[in-house]
């Protein structure tokens, strides 16, 4: 696996494992770091998230910075709500000049839904026009028509929430993103397996890898709120009561269950490409969800040796 | 269209008179007196509120459409109360003060904040149609502006926030994605959604924004 990069994993046919990290407020980076040394050697990608849920934080690229020097394979989220064309591509370059080499290309969150709920929103892109300005990059211009001095080569990604409602207009978002050179799409949490193979139905035409989102359920509580609350995220009543059924103390064991049990059926069931693991601020967990999932032969929290033990 | 105001709250509005002590106060009869911000009950009520204050009132007035170049000859039949005030509060839109400022020799303050320009589609009920962004882009959005009904303004169609139809950050308000997306349906002309559309230019008219029609 060493020296492969994450478009070379991607296209490698192995079953594919992202999983993310969320910078910190403030300037203490040890626990951002901690958790980039649990995940790096575990997954083939660590994503870096934007200013999560429009919360202003330590910035994605400087989390990738720190993923990719202690030797793990990072992917830039990157956002259109806080940065104009200038500012995007900006960061592009320097992105590749540190060899940060994949890049998630997201609208992003609302800014009114974050912490700093007065402050001016840019949108001036959207995520597909994203993908194309990084395509257009690739090609040695910038975006005002100027030759580059050195240009950048980037595995460029997307998501896409196969549970939204309306489905169909999400769907030509979808296809409008792949046209514009997604590689690979990271999707919101799914839960409803069956729904998600009826989406992977559909998405399977086109010659892009899909990593199910997969989000870490810590509570009954927390299932029902994300269900009511977060649009494009449904999490089925059987769920909800398995999580409610676990002694007291064990709900978050029980979580890890079901996120490990989701991942064997999307492998074994070749539903789609890989998955991705959104354990939020419980990322020294994935050892034992990957455990669960039979992606790893150990199941310990934190494996003694640095090699990466994926199955094939 | 309505330029759609609300009123300044009152820390402000006393805030920004702060040592004038004689206020002229003119209303709006258009867009003001329909949002009932502006209109003659509105312009009573400051008129209690500023006595309250201990200021004294010289004078009030609605306009018909402040914003008007007529408004320069309907105020001068206030000359002499405009002259004895210390300054003139507006209680309509910002095109209305921009139009009594630029000929009041007295400073003029607004009563009002100006939110947007909008279409009324029911009593009281008023929502923004354009953003006046420069690059009209109904032609493929099946005539319903995602710049101003999208809270991202986006182009290519919805975001993943979109929540059965609503959006993500009030459950009161339609997605406009979804809007247009049932529309084109309607059409038969879902393929003018499959169509990339670039961004758009953010400076078509640079500001300052100013645009002279030739004789």
């Amino acid at each position: 696996m060493m020296g492969q990069s994450f478009r070379e994993v991607l296209q490698s046919g192995k079953f594919v494992v992202t999983s993310e990290i969320g910078p910190p407020k403030g300037t203490n980076i040890d626990k951002m770091c901690h958790h980039i040394d649990i995940l790096k050697d575990l997954v083939d990608g660590i994503n870096v998230t934007d200013h999560q849920s429009s919360v202003m934080r330590f910035p994605s690229i400087g989390g990738c910075l720190h993923v990719k020097e202690k030797g793990g394979e990072p992917i830039l989220q990157m956002t259109c709500r806080d940065r104009n064309q200038m500012a995007l591509q900006g960061e592009l370059l320097l992105a590749y000049t540190r060899g940060i080499r994949n890049v998630l290309c997201l609208t992003g969150d609302s800014i009114v839904v974050g912490d700093h709920k007065s402050a001016a929103d840019v949108f001036e892109f959207d995520s597909a026009q994203l993908l194309r300005a990084v395509r257009h990059l690739e090609t040695g211009k910038d975006l005002g028509g100027n030759d580059l001095d050195g240009g950048v080569q980037f595995c460029a990604g997307a998501i896409v929430t196969p549970e939204a409602k309306p489905f169909e207009p999400q769907f030509i978002k979808f296809e409008k993103k792949v046209e514009a050179g997604a590689e690979f799409f990271q999707t919101q949490a799914v839960y409803d397996l069956d729904n998600f193979a009826k989406f992977m139905d559909r998405a399977r035409q086109f010659r892009v890898k899909i990593l199910a989102g997969i989000v870490l359920l810590v509570s009954a509580r927390m299932a029902k709120y994300m269900t009511e609350n977060v649009p494009g995220i449904f999490v089925p009543q059987n769920l909800i009561d398995e999580l409610a059924a676990a002694p007291k103390g064990g709900a978050l064991n029980k979580g890890i269950e079901i996120a490990g049990r989701m991942i064997a059926e999307l492998k074994k069931n070749a539903i789609c490409d890989g998955v991705h693991i959104m354990a939020i601020g419980k990322e020294e967990v994935v050892p034992d969800i990957l455990a669960a999932a039979g992606l790893t032969s150990g199941g310990t929290a934190h494996p003694a040796s640095g090699k990466t033990l994926h199955a094939s | 269209m309505k330029s759609i105001t609300k009123q300044k709250p009152l820390e402000e509005i006393d805030r920004q008179l702060d040592g004038m002590d004689r206020v002229y106060l003119v209303g709006c009869g258009t867009c003001a007196t329909m949002t009932r911000t502006g209109g003659r009950e509105e312009v009573l009520h400051m008129k209690e509120h500023l006595q309250g204050l201990g200021k004294m009132v010289t004078g009030w007035t609605v306009v018909p459409i402040a914003c008007d170049e007529m408004t320069d000859t309907t105020l001068r039949e206030s000359n002499g109360a405009i002259k004895n005030a210390s300054c003139v509060m507006v209680m309509s839109c910002a095109l209305g003060v921009h139009r009594l400022a630029s000929y009041i020799d007295k400073p003029v303050t607004p009563a009002l904040d100006t939110l947007f320009i909008g279409l009324e589609d029911g009593p009281g009920s008023f929502h923004e149609v354009c953003a006046q962004c420069g690059h009209c882009v109904l032609g493929f959005t099946a005539g319903i502006c995602p710049v101003t009904m999208c809270h991202k303004h986006l182009l290519n169609g919805p975001c993943g926030g979109t929540n059965d139809g609503k959006c993500e950050i009030d459950k009161t308000k339609d997605c406009a994605w979804t809007l247009i997306y049932q529309r084109l349906k309607d059409q038969g002309r879902l393929d003018v959604m499959r169509r990339y559309q670039p961004p758009g230019n953010s400076h078509v008219v640079p500001r300052p924004r100013i645009a002279r029609i030739s004789p």
